[in-house]
């Protein structure tokens, strides 16, 4: 039965207006569940920006918080280069064995879901300290936010480059080499400048992460810092407790996210514009002084200021909140509660099913609507124009910072009445999560000859049967490793999701409600304490880590 | 002085010997070329001299420094390699410049040193266009400038024809020679194809699973190989199986397949009773029609097929013991022998090379 499905399936995929149809669907979904949406409930509101803008102490407000989002974003991206590079280049160059490992410990923060990083660092950082030595090392505020926005955006920077080191030609390094360049000339002169699009492609990731997280940011600021996606939740939560009114809170709202957008669209086109043009200089008598800090000495202090950074402001202070879990597993009584379900924990385990059920939808639905689309571009299947802007159009959804993606998202679906909330949810995930399935998936596509495709098709394989046998073998890693971004993005989001959803409360929603609760920003949750939510925090890393590892299994044994 | 010399040199690859044991010593200003079949070692040698790998083992010296702890950009080298790795960011102008700068002559002196030895490779257009613009040949006479350019008294050449058409390969492989001549370089060739070894090294080495198995002018390798590789390596051989049933000092009998005696210059001073294999070069034979049995080195067979290749025409031929023969005979200034014709064939002892049976099978001795 199911081989008859596939027979006519298959004969069926090589009906040119067929694909047409399946390819122009896969076009219409993205702008009309996508692209659409938030433009529209952006413009929908345009009316409330008067409010905002007869009111100085608004604007000044909106515009001091953006312009540090900016400024973080920034100047955090440069420092995660700085301090990524050294990694990436210690995990492809260095000869020990013991590199796999700290390949796979760089990926670690991935896992842990932003919210619960953000209380760990704030752990780490502030209370811990402050309860040992009597003062925190880094008070709340804007130095916690700059180290939390390191922390999360550079095992980000690590994938990228590393990935762009393995790919990279060793041949040109050793002609450098050969023709006289000492090893830290050669890379400077040769290296960099030939992946330099993967450093701008890293620099703008980072940043554009530090942009638009909102959860873990509102945590570690602790009411004493604003930037665009805290501000945007200070009103949201002022209004939802009747202290402005809807007018004032859209107004704000939209004045704010127009800001965030249209700056960000600016700077990343500066950026892509400008990078192009960066050349970093020859220098003449440099190559002398990089000789000197080439070799041992040099490299060994780069190497362990590399690996220093990372376990230090990286590594450490992520899982620092499973120390709290700890404890839970000593004191045993809270092991029960939180198993039996009893009391808050029901609410937590409700919201970590309600997380991972999104979280796989969506993933799924990315699949769907994403690989056609993916096809597309890498294909040029609509010629080469066409590609391009879908190319470039698909990025919208990663720089547009998420909380606004969200709060337009939420204006324009309210003008509908009667969509529920987790199809809203759904909606807002999708959005953000599917640029990142097309970007990996259309590289990895790229990646193939189409004379592999073409061949399968001389030998009288239908496409379907070439996607099955050809393209499906080839680049299953790349959609699972797809998936899995697409997967613990959704797992973490906070901003967005806040955004959309009034009465559902996905993990790190519910997480960010807890740490608040202890920390007495908002009226206190009854059974909520530090324990508690170290503990809600371990658990949340600990399932998302295993559910990656078996990903991560299922895709080496190729069992899939 | 860059006489160039590897001492003793081990390199491993995991269990498995990448170059074993190997020495070598190569002259100032010579010409050399590193030949063997892939996978002999010969560009893990190249590549040792240049410093992009380490060695387990052993010295090299370049000149009179040791340098097999240096890094490569203080062994005053010049690389040229396979895939020419032109940086894909630069210009051809800025390839050729970049040895100069990294070495921080000032501008002027570089742009010199740039229109110098782009007159050597006779290159003066598409100077601003970019790696992936230009054609193989004009890659290559950049990849060769750039190395040059370094100032480099020693220049390493790995396959630099590989990537190249017949004609345009044909024509390079001599400017390079005459480039190192001139400017009095020591050159260190690899490549594969023998043919592109004989016409332009002085002296060449030639290498088989990490070893060196023979250092000779190409003549020298042509006219006495020291082994049956070199001899089936090295232009073409007749193999021909046997044991000895006499032997003196200079000459020694052999009995083929089939009971069939021949006789050959006994160099290698094979005793009664050893296997022996018999080389004899497909051009040094003379072919008559008819059986004659005038000579002990004659040997009895039929023309099975002729190829026509220009200057020459190849013939397979039969011989009476089953063995199958090849010899080459110029194609214009004789008779053409048809297909089916019985011949006598004849060679001169002193081209013909005895030697006792390999270890382990005449098959693992000429497989690459």
């Amino acid at each position: 039965m199911l081989s008859k499905v596939w027979y006519s399936l298959n004969g069926l995929s090589s009906k040119k207006p067929l694909k047409y149809i399946l390819y122009i669907s896969a076009v219409i979904i993205f702008f009309a569940l996508i692209l659409i949406p938030p433009i529209i409930g952006i413009l929908s509101k345009v009316d409330s920006l008067d409010a905002v803008l007869n009111d100085p102490i608004m604007v000044d407000a909106v515009l001091g918080a953006i312009g540090a989002s900016f400024a973080i974003g920034l100047v955090v991206a440069a420092l995660d280069l700085l301090a990524g590079v050294p990694l990436a280049w210690l995990i492809t160059r260095g000869k020990s064995k013991w590199l796999t490992v700290l390949d796979t410990l760089a990926d670690l923060p991935f896992v842990v879901p932003t919210a619960a990083l953000g209380y760990s660092l704030l752990l780490f950082w502030s209370l811990s300290p402050a309860e040992l030595f009597g003062q925190p090392f880094v008070s709340p505020g804007w130095g916690l936010v700059m180290l939390l926005h390191f922390t999360f955006s550079f095992p980000v920077v690590v994938r990228v480059i590393v990935g762009a080191l393995l790919d990279y030609k060793m041949e040109y390094e050793r002609a450098s080499r050969t023709l006289g360049a000492p090893p830290l000339t050669a890379s400077r002169t040769v290296t960099f400048p030939i992946i330099k699009p993967s450093l701008i492609a890293a620099y703008t990731l980072a940043f554009a992460r530090s942009l638009s997280e909102t959860g873990a940011t509102f945590i570690v600021a602790a009411g004493l810092f604003l930037n665009g996606p805290v501000f945007i939740q200070t009103v949201s939560n002022q209004f939802s407790s009747g202290a402005i009114s809807q007018n004032t809170y859209e107004g704000a709202i939209v004045f704010a996210s127009l800001i965030l957008i249209v700056v960000s669209l600016i700077l990343f086109i500066l950026i892509r514009v400008l990078g192009k043009k960066i050349k970093l200089p020859f220098g003449h008598g440099l190559p002398t002084f990089e000789k000197k800090l080439s070799y041992k000495k040099g490299a060994y202090v780069r190497d362990s200021i590399a690996l220093a950074v990372f376990f230090v402001i990286v590594l450490v202070p992520s899982l620092f909140v499973a120390l709290p879990a700890f404890q839970a597993i000593i004191t045993g009584s809270t092991f029960v509660e939180v198993f039996t379900g009893s009391g808050i924990w029901a609410s937590f385990w409700s919201s970590l099913g309600l997380s991972y059920a999104l979280a796989a939808i969506v993933t799924v639905l990315g699949i769907l609507f994403g690989l056609p689309m993916a096809i597309l571009i890498s294909r040029k299947t609509f010629g080469q124009l066409p590609s391009a802007i879908l190319d470039t159009l698909i990025n919208v959804p990663i720089i547009v910072p998420s909380i606004a993606l969200g709060v337009s998202l939420k204006f324009f679906w309210s003008n509908l009445s009667g969509v529920p909330e987790f199809l809203l949810l759904i909606f807002a995930h999708l959005a953000i999560t599917y640029p990142y399935f097309v970007r990996s998936m259309s590289a990895a596509m790229e990646r193939i000859s189409i004379e592999m495709e073409e061949a399968s098709k001389t030998l009288g394989a239908k496409p379907l049967t070439v996607f099955r046998s050809i393209v499906w073998p080839i680049t299953k890693y790349s959609i699972l490793s797809g998936a899995i971004i697409v997967f613990t993005r959704s797992v973490s989001e906070t901003g967005a999701t806040l955004a959309v959803a009034s009465k559902l409360k996905t993990a790190p929603v519910l997480i960010v409600d807890w740490v608040n609760s202890v920390r007495a920003t908002i009226p206190t949750i009854p059974g909520v304490d530090t324990l508690t939510v170290g503990l809600a925090c371990g658990l949340l890393i600990l399932f998302s880590f295993i559910i990656l590892l078996v990903l991560r299994l299922l895709t080496k044994k190729g069992k899939v | 002085m860059p006489d160039v010399r590897v001492v003793n040199v081990v390199k491993k690859y995991g269990k498995v010997y990448a170059l074993n044991n190997v020495s070598l010593n190569i002259h100032d200003q010579e010409y050399f070329s590193l030949l063997g079949p892939s996978g002999c070692g010969k560009t893990t040698l190249l590549r040792l001299i240049a410093g992009l790998i380490d060695p387990d083992g052993g010295e090299i010296y370049i000149g009179d420094c040791r340098v097999d702890k240096a890094p490569p950009e203080d062994r005053d080298i010049g690389f040229v390699f396979q895939t020419f790795a032109l940086f894909p960011h630069m210009t051809a102008w800025s390839n050729v410049l970049y040895g100069p700068k990294v070495k921080n002559y000032d501008t002027k002196q570089a742009e010199t040193i740039g229109h110098e030895v782009l007159e050597l490779v006779k290159l003066s257009e598409r100077l601003n266009a970019y790696p992936n613009e230009l054609s193989g040949g004009m890659m290559q006479r950049i990849a060769v400038a750039r190395a040059l350019a370094a100032g480099a008294k020693t220049l390493l050449l790995d396959e630099p024809l590989g990537q190249l058409d017949a004609k345009v390969r044909n024509d390079i492989r001599y400017e390079i020679r005459r480039m190192a001549k001139d400017l009095k370089l020591t050159a260190i060739h690899v490549t594969h194809d023998q043919a592109e070894a004989m016409s332009i090294s002085d002296r060449i080495a030639v290498m088989k699973k990490g070893k060196i198995i023979q250092v000779g002018t190409p003549k020298e390798l042509y006219m006495h190989p020291n082994s049956i590789f070199v001899a089936f390596f090295i232009g073409e051989s007749n193999l021909l199986e046997g044991h000895i049933t006499k032997s003196d000092d200079k000459i020694a009998e052999m009995e083929l397949r089939e009971g069939y005696t021949i006789e050959a210059f006994n160099q290698k001073k094979l005793k009664m009773g050893d296997r022996a294999v018999l080389a004899i070069r497909p051009e040094t034979c003379a072919m008559r029609q008819g059986l004659i049995n005038e000579n002990r080195n004659g040997l009895f067979g039929v023309v099975e097929k002729t190829t026509f290749e220009g200057t020459i025409v190849r013939y397979d031929i039969r011989l009476v013991n089953g063995d199958r023969f090849l010899i080459n005979r110029p194609s214009l200034t004789e008779e053409w022998v048809s297909i089916g014709q019985e011949v006598t064939i004849t060679y001169p002892l002193e081209k013909a090379h005895l030697f006792p049976y390999p270890e382990n099978g005449l098959n693992d001795e000429i497989s690459v």
